[in-house]
């Protein structure tokens, strides 16, 4: 009983925390003081790992993961209520939702199935092109949404046979040169823009216009940003249960089987090829979602949103939070794309600073900041 | 079309094949010793053609300014200076990741390419700004009716032949040769055999760079104008050829190379609707070519070991 009160209260505690740790990283402007927040961060990270803290926080974590999930989405909204009314903090924070969104379709494919894809900003990009072109037609939007995702995984199906066909290296240079043909053929294409690229319009949700600032009374106007922080946060959830739900069930098993080692997972009567193409294709499809409202979000886009070195980053908040890793991912999507934003010093370098970190973490860490553990079956269950 | 401008498409198709394969090269000898893509190698040859240029403004201002002279000390700094940069990103990049993932070297070197790239831009003197790249070499041209055939294609030509060549005989024909060939084929037996693994692979990744560098040369010395996001492209396109011939193999390399500059070039003339879309459709063909040869047009030999 006293356990898990414990286990509880640390959860709250936790939870509480991290939204005053992400309300003070991202209302701070002064660079002396952001500095001074990330070494006390890491500090406490490091603290907390030399004395075993950490251990005993994950244990209270995976016996509790109903109550986590909660408090996590509870720390989300206290911390999009605190900047309600500011424009910038809200963009920031739903590009890190859908930068989560794109990168659990990335984990999908090669965290759980090991079936490699660097052409991630290029199916992103489909999904935002999607909403350029239908967006304008009197398709309901959150269908449009839906459509992205479903055009994605249709252009990812000309992948198909090449990918499955092919293996480790060969399979690397499969989508990056998917993703380079992807970006020559929006630059060159005229219907499209071309290198100007197009204006996308706001997400319309049954006549509520998400492009309009929220009035609630006289003196008190949200911004409308808001409208797409929720909608993302909505869509993060739901790729989050889909997400958990595949992993914990036969099919996730399945998956594991074929990236651990796929002659044997053929010895065992899986079938290799369905639970690739079931992979690679739901992963598109999460990446054409996102992409589909961060063109609406943005309302412009424009080929050089996805170049071969977009989908290097999607690819790095991958593996720097832990392949197949969920909460992982959520953090490094975070960092990678909250740090450069915070840290105008580094504006310039921000891409070295960036690139020589993830040499470092690949060197001396290389199993990403928050690993995927073991299968457990059983909640709690120390084996 | 008239045949002044077909001999012009087929003289740039050759010197893009030339450059391309000298890259896959590299590429396909790396994959040779140590079972790696370095993905930097694109970027190593940017660096290298900023080291040959600086070479250029150095000689320039100690007032050497005979063209012969500059070119062979523009040659070998960048050569010489890529060799050792090469041998230094194996040392302390790619042998420590040996026993990692595939994937794990992959990201490290495209990181690796990041950093050379941003490097360039950011400190070398107003790096972001392509540099104009002198021309060095003879300017006279002959007309051959409506086709002028330029006096330096031909020897940028014959020299990226003879390096092609050169590494070709010392691959095969040497001692050294021999010895990479052997760690290519199995490192255990290799170094039961007193074959210093170590050395090999530093020196390959010497050769490999050395050669992507004297391609960054020719490069700059065609075409007359570098940027610091050269590399990315042709690094790229290198990595497709080495992959479309088959990996491990110089003559796959070469093959992936020129195949390559061939569809480009092809794109160029055949698709008069739409001669920009030529990149997209040698990517496109490209992946056609992997789908129905897997591992390459000369097929890596494998077998699995269960």
């Amino acid at each position: 009983m006293t356990q898990s009160f414990k286990d509880k209260a640390v959860i709250v505690l936790l939870a509480a925390a991290a939204a005053a740790f992400t309300i003070t990283f991202i209302a701070i402007e002064e660079q002396a003081e952001i500095f001074a927040l990330i070494l006390f961060a890491a500090a406490l990270v490091f603290a907390g790992a030399k004395f075993g803290f950490t251990r005993s926080i994950a244990q209270s974590l995976s016996r509790n993961e109903r109550l986590m999930n909660v408090a996590v989405i509870a720390a989300t909204l206290v911390v999009i209520f605190w900047f309600r009314e500011d424009h910038f903090p809200l963009l920031m924070i739903a590009t890190v939702m859908l930068y989560v969104i794109a990168c659990c379709g990335l984990n999908m494919q090669f965290g759980y199935t090991g079936v490699v894809n660097f052409a991630g900003a290029a199916f992103f990009g489909v999904g935002c092109y999607t909403a350029a072109v239908l967006g304008d037609t009197s398709i309901p939007l959150l269908l449009v949404i839906i459509l992205g995702g479903v055009i994605a995984a249709i252009v990812g199906s000309v992948l198909i046979i090449p990918v499955l066909r092919t293996r480790g290296h060969y399979a690397a240079v499969v989508t990056i040169a998917f993703g380079l043909l992807f970006r020559t053929f929006l630059e060159v294409n005229d219907t499209l823009g071309g290198p100007q690229g197009l204006g996308v319009s706001g997400m319309n949700l049954f006549g509520w216009d998400f492009n309009n600032n929220i009035e609630i009374t006289e003196n008190i106007e949200l911004s409308f940003y808001l409208n797409y922080v929720i909608l993302a946060l909505v869509m993060v959830i739901l790729t989050f249960v889909l997400m958990r739900r595949i992993e914990r069930s036969w099919i996730g098993l399945n998956f594991d089987a074929v990236r651990l080692d796929e002659t044997a997972a053929a010895c065992f009567g899986i079938n290799i090829k369905r639970w690739k193409i079931v992979a690679f294709t739901l992963g598109n499809f999460l990446a054409g979602t996102a992409g589909a409202l961060y063109a609406m979000m943005l309302g412009f886009i424009a080929p050089s949103n996805f170049a071969f070195s977009d989908s290097l980053i999607l690819v790095s908040i991958v593996l720097l939070g832990g392949m197949g890793s969920l909460w992982g991912t959520i953090l490094a999507a975070g960092l990678v794309v909250l740090l450069p934003e915070k840290l105008q010093v580094i504006q310039e370098y921000r891409f070295l600073i960036y690139a020589v970190v993830m040499i470092l973490i690949l060197l001396f860490r290389p199993q990403g900041i928050l690993p995927r553990g073991l299968r457990a079956y059983i909640p709690g269950w120390r084996g | 079309m008239d045949v002044g401008l077909l001999g012009q498409f087929v003289v740039n198709g050759m010197m893009l094949g030339m450059m391309y394969a000298l890259v896959a090269v590299g590429f396909t000898l790396f994959f040779g010793v140590l079972d790696v893509i370095k993905f930097s190698h694109g970027d190593v040859l940017m660096v290298g053609t900023f080291a040959g240029f600086s070479t250029y403004l150095g000689m320039t201002a100690i007032g050497i300014d005979n063209a012969f002279i500059q070119l062979v000390g523009v040659l070998v700094i960048a050569v010489g200076s890529m060799a050792i940069l090469g041998a230094i990103i194996a040392r302390y990049l790619v042998l420590p990741l040996k026993s990692a993932p595939p994937l794990n070297t992959l990201l490290v070197t495209l990181m690796l390419g990041t950093v050379l790239r941003e490097a360039i831009r950011l400190f070398y003197p107003d790096g972001s700004n392509p540099k104009h790249f002198p021309s060095l070499l003879p300017t006279e041209s002959w007309s051959l009716g409506s086709f002028t055939l330029r006096a330096d294609s031909v020897i940028l030509l014959i020299g990226g032949l003879l390096v092609i060549i050169g590494v070709n005989v010392l691959i095969n024909r040497t001692r050294l040769g021999l010895a990479i060939r052997a760690v290519a084929q199995d490192e255990e037996t290799a170094k039961c055999m007193g074959i210093n693994f170590k050395m090999i692979v530093l020196l390959t990744f010497a050769l490999g760079s050395g050669v992507a560098a004297f391609a960054g040369v020719m490069n700059g010395l065609y075409y007359n104008e570098i940027n610091f996001g050269m590399g990315l492209l042709l690094g790229v396109i290198g990595f497709s050829a080495a992959i479309v011939g088959g990996l491990g193999n110089i003559y796959g390399a070469i093959l992936g190379g020129f195949l390559f500059a061939g569809l480009q070039t092809l794109g160029a003339v055949a698709l008069p609707f739409a001669s920009a879309y030529k990149d997209v459709f040698a990517f496109a063909v490209v992946i056609a070519i992997i789908a129905w040869r897997p591992t390459g047009l000369i097929a890596e030999k494998t077998s699995e070991r269960v």
